[in-house]
């Protein structure tokens, strides 16, 4: 990338300790146990892309966006936002400032927002909290563009949450997000707990506001055609570490790792009608011992002695990065995919 | 086409409706919903949530929660009428004839006993076989759904099952009797997207081989796509459309259906917007007159709001929209502005 | 912004929430809401409605003394309806006295245990860490031990503290204390454990990712959403800390007898009991009974009201 990037991710690691209580431990002779959620992981996102991190449940790419967010303090690496390192202490203001320009979007929109607060006050909090508004009626303004942005009208915001379906909450959950004038969100499956057709309201939206207001996005999700159609990149984890980065339609049309040709192999596709999805063998190892070398190698069909061994590194191929010895070594060549054309709408 | 009409069908839904009794009122969850399940058939009932699949698939096995309760219609299975059996009856009908998969495995199994024991158990309630003949029988379950070491893994409990191998055993279990018909709510909704792609290839293999028609409920077309004969779209608790699958899925007929269909992401093409549907679902209590669908329907005319359209062929399929009709929607009138969702 | 309009739509919510519907849907937590406040009403305009002022020295009699109640003897006075006991003190005039100490120890005795076990439990359950296991295990220490022997045993200390004049004048604050100190454990387990699943919710990470301060978060987010449960144990503890007191004062512990509760009274009336003078003791017994019934029964559909399960 030439320039520098708006979100750099740098080696970073979270290491959760699920080991059970000390005394526990010391009576059974047990030792620590650790999950190595994300396990070291470089990304960089350029302004106004959205990078979107791939994977099964498990795979830590929920862990990366609270990491990216502050929720959780990484293990080891750096988080620089617009050239800052966010590990660096500084005072309560710039510390605000800097948070101020990258908020979250949550997944269960029955979870994300308080009960029993109105939905006023929901969305009306990061502007206070941000100081951002002197008075009441700018206040008041400034919420009522906000819920007139994600398509609601000002006197919802009367109202409670639970007077709100699914995909209207994850609007007012997306109006609280922008409050604060961000510039960046990290979206944590946002669509994935909706159903299909206010799924694709909420998305819509999303690159509507994105085009709109130049936000940059950090998108996670489980969902491939999601992805597709939402993403400038794209990069596949696997037990915490990304396996595959590169732009969306290099991805999707000549996927390299063997575990993102696996996982394009599972999406369901309408035009399969009747025909089999070629099952993907085996089910993700525990995170907490993990296998040796190559960690997809287990499931690989391609893997040899030096992938159970030798553990690969994310290195450059065509436009994008694949981490696989079989692809270094030009044993498996790239593969070609088309997919056919989507039914009437 | 496997409904052929020469056959009797093997499940007979007629005018079922569901009702949820609260202090605001009745709610009518699932309204005047009629369909058939042909034997050996794959039926998909896909639907939003509150759509009132679940409802329709738990009304059959006889399990549906209370306060919800069978206000009117018939079920038949092989004739036989089993929505007004007393629970006892049902519950031999449950397992014998019927098999069940819930979507979280973990409630279909008892935490307490050992896989074999739960499969021993239920093949002896439904089959009079010997403890032996039993065992080996619930050994030949597990090997069919494809659980490796079979042996060893009979003595072990559901806890030591990862999700997909945990979806197998209720599968082997819902198999045990040989029942006629397996229904599937949401049979692969918790499990990871690999694993699902292995359950369907299963069930779709276990259901071929035995001749068991499958009522697979679910939100996920995809599923439905590659595993359903026909399929029945559900809104607002009343069948929208059924048909045979390629047909809904290539030449949807209700604009509902359309619109789902539409707003489905596909990799064929990227577009800078999906289709979408404007709204939300109606809420139970605030169901329009009429099609429960003409507030965000495009193609409303007068007689959608007023006249509820009932099934009529349309095309390959059966679509309840006024549109298949000789009569038509009668004058056009704009659709609603978006309440979105 | 909306300010009239508010209260009107909050009352209209409040009429239509299923908390009024389902306390309007049960005749028993209705009789015993009514018998609870005509408790608390008559309790609390005691020097209004008593027909005598019972221990004001001035107003005895001797002679007025051990007289039976109307209905039960013709040695009855209709001035003293329900009898009088040995120092001719007015019976009815003392239950209704006693009865509003009593109120007044158990509010009071909430509260402390209320804002004692709130705030150990938010700070318990949202910072965790090595607060969190010295809070609990002194919980779990102090749960090993009946409420009413803690309550004695700080009762005992203070007592040993200080002088019989002095500890009868601030003996209502000493009671206060012990039994709001021997109840924070329930409210700061419950507030606990709805802190740990409550911080874990979205809504609460949304707070943390605008950076707002663990404090505000806990006060703000969290303690509205576990306000619930703490309502139903508050309820059922009034109750309970009635009887405390009661039994306290009836070891002789508690309130002295110059300041008599329902507790007191009960005790006062025991020492007579053998002489057959049943009233002095059984009117205030099935006055605390009652009200702790009442009290209980509310607590109970509370319980119930509040948890969808149930419903």
């Amino acid at each position: 990338m030439p320039e520098a990037p708006f979100v750099h991710l740098a080696g970073l690691k979270r290491y959760f300790d699920v080991s059970p209580p000390w005394l526990v431990r010391a009576i059974e002779g047990k030792p620590r146990q650790i999950v190595r959620a994300v396990d070291g992981i470089d990304i960089s996102i350029a302004k106004g892309e959205t990078f979107s991190l791939v994977g099964e449940s498990g795979c830590g790419k929920s862990t990366v966006a609270r990491l990216v967010v502050g929720l959780y303090p990484p293990t080891a690496g750096k988080i620089e936002f617009d050239g800052h390192d966010m590990s660096v202490r500084r005072n309560q203001n710039d510390m605000s400032a800097l948070r101020r320009r990258m908020q979250m979007i949550f997944q269960d929109p029955f979870a994300s927002l308080n009960p029993r607060w109105r939905v006023f006050d929901i969305i009306a909090e990061p502007i206070r909290a941000f100081g951002l508004s002197s008075d009441k009626a700018d206040l008041e303004k400034r919420v009522g563009d906000l819920l007139r942005q994600v398509r609601l009208t000002p006197a919802d915001g009367r109202k409670y949450p639970h007077e709100f379906s699914g995909g209207q909450r994850q609007r007012i959950s997306i109006a609280r997000a922008l409050a604060s004038e961000p510039e960046f969100l990290v979206c944590d499956e946002p669509t994935s707990a909706l159903d299909v057709s206010v799924q694709a309201q909420i998305l819509n939206l999303m690159m509507d506001l994105q085009r709109r207001l130049r936000l940059t996005y950090l998108f996670i999700s489980h969902n491939l055609a999601v992805v597709y159609h939402i993403s400038t990149r794209v990069g596949v984890m696997y037990l915490g570490r990304l396996v595959e980065v590169a732009p969306t339609d290099s991805l999707f049309r000549r996927p390299k790792h063997p575990y993102t040709r696996m996982l394009l192999d599972t999406i369901p596709d309408l035009e399969m009608t009747g025909r089999q999805r070629a099952p993907m063998a085996g089910e993700v190892p525990s995170p907490i011992n993990p296998p040796t070398g190559c960690t997809f190698h287990p499931r690989c069909p391609f893997a040899n002695d030096r992938c159970k061994a030798e553990v690969p590194e994310l290195l450059a191929s065509e436009d994008g990065m694949v981490a696989c010895h079989a692809i270094e070594e030009r044993r498996l060549g790239v593969e070609e995919r088309s997919y056919g054309e989507k039914p009437s709408a | 086409m496997m409904t052929a009409s020469n056959n009797p069908p093997l499940l007979e839904v007629r005018n079922l409706r569901i009702e949820f009794p609260t202090r605001r009122g009745t709610l009518l969850a699932v309204d005047d919903v009629s369909f058939d399940i042909a034997p050996g058939e794959v039926l998909g009932v896909v639907g939003e949530s509150g759509a009132g699949k679940s409802l329709t698939g738990n009304a059959i096995i006889g399990l549906l929660e209370p306060p919800g309760r069978i206000a009117a219609g018939e079920i038949r299975l092989e004739g036989r009428r089993i929505d007004n059996l007393p629970y006892e009856e049902m519950r031999k009908i449950r397992g014998a004839r019927i098999g069940a998969i819930f979507q979280d495995p973990l409630t279909s199994l008892n935490p307490l006993y050992s896989v074999g024991r739960q499969l021993v158990e239920t093949i002896q309630t439904h089959l009079p076989l010997s403890a032996a003949k039993a065992r080996q029988r619930a050994l030949d379950l597990l090997k069919e759904v494809g659980i490796p070491a079979a042996e060893q893994r009979l003595d072990h409990y559901p806890h030591q099952f990862s999700g997909g191998m945990r979806q197998r055993v209720v599968i082997a279990l819902a198999l045990c009797a040989g029942p006629r018909l397996i229904v599937a709510d949401e049979p692969t909704t918790a499990l990871d997207v690999s694993i699902q792609a292995q359950i369907i290839a299963l069930l779709k293999r276990l259901c071929r081989e035995h001749g068991t028609a499958v009522m697979l409920v679910t939100h996920d077309m995809g599923v439905i796509a590659e595993t359903a004969d026909r399929v029945a779209v559900m809104y607002a608790g009343r069948v929208a459309e059924i048909g045979p699958v390629r047909d809904v899925i290539k030449h949807a007929q209700h604009p509902y259906t359309k619109g789902l269909m539409g707003s489905i992401p596909s990799l064929g093409v990227r577009s800078e917007r999906l289709v979408q549907i404007d709204g939300a679902m109606p809420r139970l209590t605030e169901i329009p007159n009429g099609c429960a669908f003409n507030p965000r329907c495009l193609a409303r005319g007068e007689r959608c709001l007023v006249e509820r359209p009932n099934l009529m062929a349309a095309g390959a399929s059966r679509a309840a929209c006024w549109l298949h009709d000789k009569a038509g929607v009668g004058a056009p009138v704009a659709k609603q502005e978006p309440v979105d969702a | 912004m909306w300010a009239d309009t508010d209260v009107k739509a909050w009352l209209a919510r409040a009429a239509d929430s299923d908390v009024w519907w389902s306390f309007k849907s049960s005749t028993l937590t209705i009789v015993a809401a009514g018998a609870t406040l005509l408790i608390i009403a008559i309790a609390l305009l005691s020097p209004l409605l008593a027909p005598h002022t019972p221990f004001d020295p001035a107003t005895l009699s001797l002679s007025d003394g051990l007289k039976p109640p109307v209905f039960w003897s013709a040695d009855g006075d209709w001035t003293f309806p329900l009898g009088t006991d040995d120092q001719g003190r007015d019976v009815l005039s003392s239950i209704m006295y006693g009865t509003r100490l009593s109120l007044l120890v158990g509010f009071a005795s909430v509260v402390v245990a209320m804002v004692l076990g709130i705030t150990l439990g938010l700070l318990s359950g949202y910072l965790g860490g090595m607060l969190d296991a010295v809070i609990m295990r002194v919980a779990d220490v102090q749960l090993t031990f009946p409420a009413i022997l803690v309550a004695l045993l700080i009762d005992g200390v203070v007592r040993g503290l200080i002088s019989v004049q002095r500890h009868d004048e601030i003996a209502i604050y000493v009671i206060v204390g012990a039994i709001g100190l021997s109840f924070w454990v329930q409210y700061a387990r419950t507030v606990r454990s709805s802190v740990l699943v409550e911080k874990n919710k979205e809504y609460v990470q949304a707070a943390r990712v605008i950076g707002l301060s663990p404090l505000l978060i806990m006060v703000r987010h969290v303690l509205p959403n576990v306000t619930g449960p703490v309502l139903v144990i508050a309820t059922l503890n009034l109750g309970l800390a009635i009887i405390s007191e009661a039994t306290l004062s009836f070891l002789g512990v508690g309130l002295p007898s110059t300041e008599p509760s329902l507790g007191t009274l009960i005790r006062l009336g025991n020492e007579v009991l053998q002489s057959g003078d049943w009233w002095i003791t059984v009117f205030p017994g099935a006055t605390l009974a009652a009200l702790v019934l009442a009290v209980n029964l509310l607590g109970d559909w509370l319980r119930d009201a509040l948890n969808p399960k149930l419903r």
